[in-house]
């Protein structure tokens, strides 16, 4: 089933960037390769390649990948028929020098990410790419421990130092969708007609389809999915369902259904180390506010020192922990588990 | 005769404040000038109170009496693109230059790794890394002194009220910065640094942690003592340095989790990456005046200008 039609609503492919948290950053270029060619069939217009944790990302802290991230792009970029491919860069783990890198093996867009109170951090990262000509996304992570007001005075930091969009993300799938309404719509208000608005979804609590209609509800022009939502944590929107929900509203996206309905279940869903589902301990990221890609690792913790993943999450939470912070899993079970062994 | 060596502050921001209250307490080195860009700054206006001179033209307004004053020791805590010129004219005076900036002309210094070779070499420019690198290379070079190190990595989480704007215009120096001294100065033959900015309130104290893959397996016990030794090494000039904990011990990993409490001298307790780092150049010019004042080194020649 084709839509026709103007395109309303831009979708970005996440199941190689962010589905590389599950799959422990192990994907292959072939798998790479083979879903990416899949999703730009299907119509799919942009893509993201990278670590899941971003240009940089490879380390002992998130895990090493199986390939460099530009051995990733040079094997995906030359097969894209129409699909533009897109890096994503967290200042503080990836430097403007490897965005040049990824730029020299075709990098259409870069999308810069950082905590949603911290924009100024990516300062030099925005103005480099911006300056290039390269689409420029400012991504505002962890946006629930934003109010509507102060994301949107980080939106415009980044408006002004060259972004043509700026994301609302939901790194921990905590919003609901009244929360998503109200940021969307800050940022619409906030930003220039023609800076773009986007919105980054996770469904730890189920909600990544309802949040992502919000989104575009509330003005959104970009929505992130996932096909078979591979993505971490309870993973992303799944790009199929946003099509075929898009479809019934009517809202063009150029993306075939039936094409991402057979990459979802014919290749995505059979390179799955585990279902994403929102499962006892996704759940939890969701319900306590913690980055998506804590997961893994709060699991690892709890079957090295006997500290349940759930109470890590909690506390980790809690503790106001923001993306990136993956070394202090294991430093708090480490310090929970002296402290059990204390009043034990 | 004083021991003590004289010494102008360049930027009277949080570090140069902080390290001139750090100085006041230094039985080697006294504060003499400070100077900033700004003729209302706070810093200056504070330095004034304590008795420093003080000047608002930059290094320009105190090079006329860097040897009426005797001053021998400059800490420039301003920028990487301030720091050439400021190290160029005050070289020229026979100066020694202490750049807490991400310049790095001179070679890094990491007080309890390499400093002693850097005093005995009388080096006139002495770079501080940054403060992830203060905090994580001794533990770095702790493991590389026990065995060959194949890779480290260390991830410093500081709290956003202690990251100014100028690191926050240039984060990458950090990364880049830190990443090249955990190779030169811990000893990894391959080095890799992240900084994470964290916005909870209360802030959090800064925290490091320090991965490093040992070449085959780690010799546990050496590297678990040799952690301990460094950690008493640093706490002689950060006392609210601290492992939480580690070592752990995977396959070939070895992991430390760090704790950088602050003095609280200038800057809030949590702000232990930035008392870090005033503590280390304060530690950096002592030694050099310590080895001065025993006849170890020789300062530069200078004529009749300076004081007895």
């Amino acid at each position: 089933m084709n839509t026709t039609g103007e395109r309303k609503v831009i979708l970005h492919e996440m199941s190689l960037r962010d589905g590389m948290h599950p799959l422990r950053h192990q994907m292959s270029t072939a798998q790479m390769v083979a879903v990416a060619c899949a999703a730009d069939e299907a119509g799919i217009p942009w893509i993201e390649v990278s670590h899941g944790d971003g240009l940089g990302g490879s380390s002992v802290n998130y895990g090493f990948a199986a390939h460099d991230d530009l051995d990733y792009l040079r094997a995906v970029v030359p097969r894209m028929k129409q699909a533009k491919v897109s890096a994503l860069l967290l200042p503080g783990i990836g430097t403007v020098d490897m965005l040049k890198q990824a730029m020299d093996c075709g990098i259409s867009g870069v999308r810069i990410a950082t905590h949603c109170t911290e924009a100024d951090c990516a300062e030099q990262h925005i103005r480099h790419a911006a300056g290039t000509g390269i689409d420029t996304v400012g991504f505002l992570m962890m946006a629930h421990r934003a109010s509507p007001e102060k994301l949107a005075e980080q939106a415009r930091l980044m408006e002004s130092y060259g972004a043509g969009t700026v994301y609302c993300t939901d790194s921990a799938g905590y919003l609901l969708p009244a929360d998503v309404t109200a940021r969307i719509g800050a940022l619409r208000d906030a930003l220039r007609p023609e800076t773009g608005v986007g919105f980054h979804g996770h469904n730890n609590l189920g909600m990544a389809i309802a949040n992502s209609l919000a989104a575009v509800q509330a003005g959104a022009g970009r929505i992130d999915g996932a096909l078979a939502g591979l993505g971490a944590g309870a993973g992303n929107a799944a790009t199929e369902q946003l099509v075929a929900v898009f479809n019934r509203m009517g809202i063009a996206t150029g993306v075939d259904l039936f094409g991402v309905q057979d990459a979802a279940e014919d290749l995505v869903v059979p390179m799955m180390e585990r279902p994403i589902r929102v499962d006892r301990s996704s759940l939890i990221l969701g319900y306590a506010g913690v980055y998506s890609s804590f997961l893994l690792f709060a699991e690892r913790a709890e079957q090295r020192y006997g500290i349940p993943a759930r109470d890590l999450l909690i506390e980790l939470g809690r503790q106001g922990m923001v993306g990136g912070q993956e070394d202090m899993i294991e430093d708090l079970a480490l310090t929970m588990r002296a402290k059990a062994s204390q009043q034990g | 005769m004083s021991r003590k060596l004289g010494a102008l502050i360049i930027g009277p921001g949080n570090i140069g404040t902080d390290l001139l209250m750090k100085m006041a307490r230094s039985e080697w080195i006294e504060p003499r000038w400070m100077v900033g860009i700004e003729p209302q700054s706070e810093g200056l206006k504070r330095a004034a109170a304590m008795g420093l001179r003080t000047s608002a033209q930059g290094v320009a307004g105190a090079l006329p009496h860097v040897l009426d004053d005797d001053i021998r020791i400059a800490f420039d805590a301003t920028s990487a693109y301030a720091h050439a010129e400021n190290a160029r004219l005050l070289n020229q005076l026979g100066v020694m230059m202490i750049d807490l900036t991400p310049a790095a002309i001179g070679p890094f210094c990491v007080p309890p790794v390499n400093l002693a070779e850097h005093v005995r070499a009388a080096r006139m420019n002495v770079n501080m890394v940054t403060c992830g690198g203060q905090a994580t290379i001794p533990m770095v070079a702790a493991v590389s002194r026990v065995q060959p190190v194949d890779y480290g990595e260390i991830v410093a989480s500081v709290s956003s009220r202690s990251v100014g704007p100028g690191t926050r215009r240039n984060i990458d120096e950090f990364t880049r910065t830190t990443a090249a001294a955990v190779e030169t100065v811990g000893g990894a033959r391959r080095g890799k640094a992240i900084i994470i900015v964290n916005p909870a309130e209360p802030p959090l104290i800064m925290r490091d942690t320090v991965h490093v893959l040992t070449q085959g397996a780690p010799d546990q016990q050496k590297i678990t003592e040799s952690v301990q030794a460094m950690l008493a090494e640093v706490q002689k000039y950060v006392p609210g340095y601290r492992l939480v904990n580690g070592p752990v011990f995977d396959d070939r990993r070895v992991s430390l989790f760090l704790e950088v409490e602050g003095l609280g001298d200038f800057l809030p307790k949590y702000a232990g990456n930035l008392d870090i780092m005033t503590a280390a150049a304060l530690r950096t010019a002592e030694l050099f005046a310590v080895e001065a004042a025993e006849g170890r080194i020789a300062l530069p020649a200078r004529g009749q200008g300076g004081k007895p």
